[in-house]
């Protein structure tokens, strides 16, 4: 039973096959079959074998699923039928009325052609009466074109014809503009057709009468009353009519430096008088009536000149520069091309011309003002000096901006720097002055309480006094100098924003200009004071004034410029790595003025003291001397000498170190006994009695091997007793010197036992280690002895007793 | 430090000023020594210094007409000397200058052994006359086969005649006297150049210089130093150039032509007065100078030098003259061997290269010139 209907499907299956292979002929595609599908069991595959099947089926199903199997497929069988049946009808349907459309569209297309037959014919009956029409009009046609023609020709003769007249009424009625288009309309036919006698004659007279209007606008264009829009038209005109737009620019400008010169000469009368008076001033009797302050001095130059000039600047730019290129505007639209690249180059000109001139009259007038200003260099008033130079600038930008490519700016600028820079020189010589000054009242306070009375204390009470009054006038001065120069830079000034305000200024002008080179001043100056190699200095500079600066030194120091750098740091703004020269350095510099001056001072004091002492060994004669009854005059002087200078210094600087003082310093008794008894206390020599000269020689250099070496001009502490240990050192060893070259008799020896054991007395508590008095003083002693014929020394009681007396 | 360049010291008994060398001598580096001392015998030691083996050989004379303040020797005789002495006589000081001759042996000989000699220096006169009262210093012409001396002393320069058995006295230059005193003389000197017509003397701040043909002042210094000129040395080699030193530490360079500054200052060296000043007599370049510091200090000052720098060079070794640097002014060493105030240094006359120094306690220090500045200055 299933047979049939499998082969009815075999044969479906072969049908489908074809038509599956056409699609795919007609679409060139070349689709792989799948092979993998390949299953002839599968009843739906097209590779299905129905025997293979049914033997499977046979094979592996029981009786029963098989008899189900059967049905199945039979109501498959019957499903199928019905579906194909029903798909069958549809189609043909379908089929039907597609052929009916078909048969009515034959018939629609049989009428529409005849219609179209009828159209052609109408068409070519209309373009043969359009031809006709056409070649009847055309003789008519060229006529009229020819008649237009000839009128427009017959009107342009008339104008011109008529020109000289119409230009005559131009000129009468002063409508220059009129007359000048007329005659630029017209001016190229006539030179066109110039070789014709009435051509001619017409163009001779359009000449002359636009001559007489060129005339005229020169007249105005010259006038000095003329207005600016006048003068516009003027200039416009005149350039339209060809004038040389390089000649009137001149004309213009040479007319206009008049006005200009006529400021600058009023300016300049100034300036003379200004000279003048401050040439006077000395005299104190300014007769002032024309004297003006520089204030003054800018306001009228601003006012007078660079305001005309600006004014002059702009008309002449609204004139020229403007007019040349709506010139070449007009005459480029004419359609020639050279002339707008002509009048570019004579507009070029024209701007050159006012540079040159503006620079020219500028020049005369920044040598006005600076002449102007170099007067104020060194005026005390800074705040009008500030005020000026800041007017100046302000005027003088309003005229840069008018003219925009010129370096006036840069010209006024260099005037402000260098007026400036001026400035602050004025500053650092007026600080020198001051330095100068205050060194000369230093002097005249020493000398004068010296020379009024002996008395020391109230001398040496003033030093201290001194010593700061000066240190704050000069302080002060060093602060109003910077508080004037701190002027220049205020914000609402303008041209504090000058890129040299930013750095230049604060940097290199004050900075290093006036503060670091017043420190560096100071410190010279004063190192000449001490300079060892000048012979007159002990002559110049009292020991005193020496004393004092190196004091001034000191605090300059320690406080004082490290101070004025941080103060002008903070107010001008100087950051840290725009300062060149830093404050330690400075600080050092100084530091070691002040250290050669006090060096210097107990150079000349010790030199005074040795003087002393000196004579008073030179001039006596120690062989002959008579037995000591009292210490010698001179070594009181000495003592009272010194003392004094204790009291100076005292006043000045602090107490300093001392090493510990033995208990029986003031008792000492300076015999040669004793100092042998003191070596033996401090060395291990004691065996070495002093019973001859050769064991004393001994006994002396093996002294020598364990004292130190006394350095005699050796450098100084800041401390009293530091300057004191120098003076009587360079005094003791003078004394030791000087009784080498001596020979001593037996009460020479004694007389200057005498003075050594007043000299210890007085001078040990002078001193920061009293070992170095007794070193040298043992010397001294030891010195005495090899220099004496007799060597019988005092006993120490009676030196005691005679020294205590005295 | 090399032991070569080491010093040699030599120590004296008595206490000592002056020291001179054997300025005719010229094979041996040879000084006198003069003792001074009031209450003992004095001695002068002749002192040759024996490079090669770097030893001392020393003899010593007694002198017995008192302590010697001044000795000056012979520019022409190497056996001849003067001593300027005090001696107290009665309770007065009387101050003499001698002329001596050493024994003959030993201007020859170099060893001898001096202490089994019992030789003495024998006295061939004295500098006296009435005009004189006092002599302080005894310069002998540096010129040679000339016979004259220059005596200092009260204000006085006396020209001597030394020729004949008994010194003459040809003349008497006054110097100008301050407040009607006379000032005193601290040293003088013998311009060496021009046949020797000038003689210059220290005297308080001032250097003056005589023309010893007339009686008239060649040149003077004023205000030289700021205290006491303590001496002088005019450059060997160089016309018109001396050195000062004094009591203001410094040690001054002169050109006597410009006389109102020094050409140069030597400030930061002693710290006491500076007692003596000498340019080496072969290289004056090196200049010495000692004071009361205890310091010797040996000073280069090329720039002044009569030694134009690279003059040899040039001629034949261009590439090599100009490697070196230029000579540069300059400390070159400060000698601290002493302990006691060094009053006088001298040069040796015949080693360009050593030198002596004499400290107050008697302390003789023989030094060399470092190697390398001795080198420097020869090739």
């Amino acid at each position: 039973m299933t047979t049939p209907k499998t082969e009815m499907d075999v044969v479906g299956n072969n049908s489908r096959q074809s038509h599956k292979n056409m699609l795919k002929m007609y679409y060139a595609t070349d689709l792989p079959q799948d092979q993998s599908n390949f299953n002839p069991l599968d009843i739906d595959s097209p590779t299905f074998q129905a025997d293979r099947y049914l033997k499977k089926l046979k094979q592996e199903k029981s009786l029963a699923e098989l008899m189900e199997a059967e049905n199945d497929m039979a109501k498959q069988i019957r499903t199928l039928d019905s579906d194909m049946q029903t798909l069958v009808y549809e189609n043909y349907n379908k089929f039907i009325s597609a052929t009916d459309t078909i048969r009515t569209m034959k018939r629609d297309f049989r009428e529409m052609e005849k219609e179209m037959v009828k159209l052609t014919s109408n068409m070519a009956a209309i373009t043969h009466l359009n031809s006709q029409i056409s070649s009847t009009m055309q003789g008519n046609r060229q006529q009229i074109n020819k008649l237009v023609g000839v009128h427009s020709v017959l009107k342009k003769l008339q104008f011109l014809f008529e020109l000289p007249s119409r230009l005559k009424k131009c000129l009468a009625t002063k409508s220059y503009a009129a007359g000048v288009s007329y005659y630029l309309r017209t001016k190229t036919v006539l030179q066109h057709y110039q070789h014709m006698e009435s051509f001619s004659g017409i163009e001779q007279d359009c000449s002359k009468i636009v001559a007489e209007i060129i005339t005229e606008l020169k007249k105005t264009f010259y006038d000095k009353d003329s207005s600016a829009q006048q003068l516009a038209d003027c200039v416009g005109l005149l350039l339209r009519l060809g004038e040389p737009a390089d000649l009137l620019c001149e004309d213009y400008l040479e007319h206009a430096k008049h006005k200009l010169d006529e400021d600058l000469q009023e300016l300049e009368s100034y300036l003379k008088v200004d000279k003048a008076t401050v040439d006077k001033s000395a005299n104190a009797s300014s007769d002032g009536g024309l004297y003006i302050d520089v204030l003054e001095f800018i306001d009228r130059g601003s006012n007078g000149f660079l305001s005309n000039l600006s004014l002059t600047i702009t008309a002449y730019e609204n004139l020229f520069i403007k007019q040349i290129e709506i010139t070449a505007m007009s005459s480029a639209m004419v359609g020639q091309m050279t002339p707008l690249f002509i009048s570019d180059e004579v507009s070029k000109v024209a701007s050159m011309k006012l540079a040159k001139f503006v620079e020219d009259l500028l020049q005369v007038y920044f040598t006005l003002v600076e002449n102007r200003l170099v007067l104020e260099k060194r005026s005390r008033d800074n705040a009008l000096v500030v005020r000026a130079l800041d007017r100046f600038y302000r005027r003088l930008q309003a005229t840069s901006n008018i003219l925009a490519d010129s370096d006036i700016m840069v010209h006024g600028e260099g005037i402000i720097v260098r007026m400036i820079k001026a400035r602050c020189e004025h500053y650092r010589f007026a600080l020198k002055d001051f330095f100068t000054d205050c060194l000369t009242d230093i002097r005249h306070t020493i000398s004068a309480p010296n020379t009024v009375s002996g008395k020391s204390s109230p001398a040496s009470l003033n030093l201290l006094d001194l010593v700061n009054s000066t240190a704050s006038a000069l302080l002060n001065q060093v602060k109003s100098v910077l508080a004037d120069v701190q002027l220049f830079t205020v914000r609402d000034i303008n041209f504090a924003s000058l890129p040299y305000f930013r750095k230049e200024f604060p940097c290199e002008d004050v900075r290093e200009g006036i503060i670091v080179h017043f420190v560096h001043y100071i410190s010279e100056t004063l190192r000449s004071f001490c300079d060892v190699s000048s012979a007159a200095r002990l002559v110049a500079s009292p020991p005193t004034v020496l004393l004092l600066l190196s004091k001034l030194c000191r605090d300059f120091e320690q406080s004082t410029i490290a101070y004025l750098l941080t103060l002008t740091d903070e107010q001008f703004l100087i950051s840290s790595k725009d300062r060149m020269t830093d404050i330690t350095s400075l600080t050092a510099e100084i530091g070691e003025t002040a250290q050669k001056l006090l060096e210097g001072y107990v150079q000349s004091s010790g030199v005074s003291v040795s003087r002393m002492i000196r004579t008073s060994i030179e001039a006596r004669d120690w062989l002959k001397c008579v037995e000591p009854r009292q210490v010698r005059a001179v070594m009181r002087r000495v003592v009272e000498e010194i003392t004094q200078t204790d009291q100076q210094v005292g006043s000045l600087y602090e107490e300093g170190t001392r090493k510990a003082r033995s208990s029986d310093s003031s008792k000492r008794t300076q015999t040669y006994q004793t100092s042998v008894s003191r070596q033996r206390e401090r060395g291990h020599w004691g065996v070495y009695a002093p019973s001859s000269n050769m064991d004393n020689s001994l006994l002396s250099n093996i002294h020598k091997l364990f004292s130190e070496r006394v350095d005699v001009f050796g450098p100084v502490e800041f401390s009293r007793t530091s300057v004191l240990t120098g003076v009587i050192k360079i005094s003791l060893k003078t004394l030791l010197e000087c009784v080498r070259m001596k020979t001593f008799g037996k009460f020479g020896l004694q007389q200057l036992q005498v003075d050594c054991q007043y000299l210890q007395l007085y001078l040990w508590r002078f001193v920061s280690d009293e070992n170095i008095v007794h070193t040298i003083i043992d010397e001294v002693i030891s010195s005495c002895l090899h220099r004496c014929i007799e060597p019988a020394a005092m006993e120490p009681s009676v030196i005691d007793v005679i020294c205590e007396r005295g | 430090m090399d032991v070569e360049d080491a010093p040699l010291i030599y120590g004296l008994e008595l206490q000592a000023r002056c020291l001179c060398p054997q300025a005719a001598e010229t094979n041996y580096t040879r000084f006198l020594v003069a003792t001074q001392s009031l209450r003992q015998e004095n001695q002068v030691h002749l002192i040759t210094f024996d490079d090669e083996n770097n030893q001392l050989e020393k003899t010593i004379f007694p002198h017995t007409s008192g302590e010697v303040w001044h000795i000056s020797s012979s520019c022409n005789d190497v056996s001849l000397f003067s001593t300027c002495f005090n001696h107290i006589a009665g309770g007065d000081i009387r101050s003499g200058c001698k002329l001596w001759r050493l024994p003959a042996d030993q201007c020859n000989e170099t060893v001898t052994d001096s202490l089994n000699q019992p030789n003495s220096i024998s006295e061939i006169g004295e500098l006296k006359s009435d005009e004189v009262r006092s002599v302080s210093h005894v310069l002998w012409k540096p010129i040679e086969d000339d016979s004259q001396v220059m005596s200092l002393g009260s204000g006085q320069m006396h020209l001597w005649d030394i020729m004949k058995a008994e010194p003459r006295l040809i003349r008497v230059f006054k110097l100008p006297e301050k407040k009607g005193h006379p000032c005193p003389v601290t040293n003088g000197k013998w311009n060496p150049h021009h046949g020797a017509k000038q003689f210059a003397v220290a005297t308080n701040q001032h250097i003056i210089g005589w023309d010893v043909r007339g009686d008239a002042e060649a040149f003077r210094i004023e205000n030289a130093h700021g205290q006491l000129v303590r001496d002088l040395d005019f450059n060997p080699n160089k016309q018109y150039y001396l050195v000062s030193c004094g009591d203001d530490c410094l040690v001054k360079f002169w050109d006597v032509r410009e006389p109102t500054a020094p050409v140069s200052v030597i400030s930061d060296e002693h710290s006491h007065w500076v007692w003596s000043a000498r340019f080496n007599p072969f290289h004056d370049q090196l200049v010495l100078s000692c004071g009361s510091d205890s310091r010797v200090v040996l000073f280069n000052k090329a720039s002044l030098s009569s030694e134009p720098f690279g003059h040899l060079m040039d001629e034949d070794e261009d590439d090599l003259g100009s490697e070196k640097e230029p000579p540069k002014d300059g400390l070159i060493e400060i000698y601290e061997e002493h302990e006691d105030s060094v009053y006088a240094v001298e040069w040796s006359s015949a080693d360009p290269w050593s030198f002596a120094s004499l400290s107050y306690d008697g302390r003789v220090v023989i030094n060399k010139v470092p190697k390398k500045v001795k080198f420097d200055i020869l090739l």
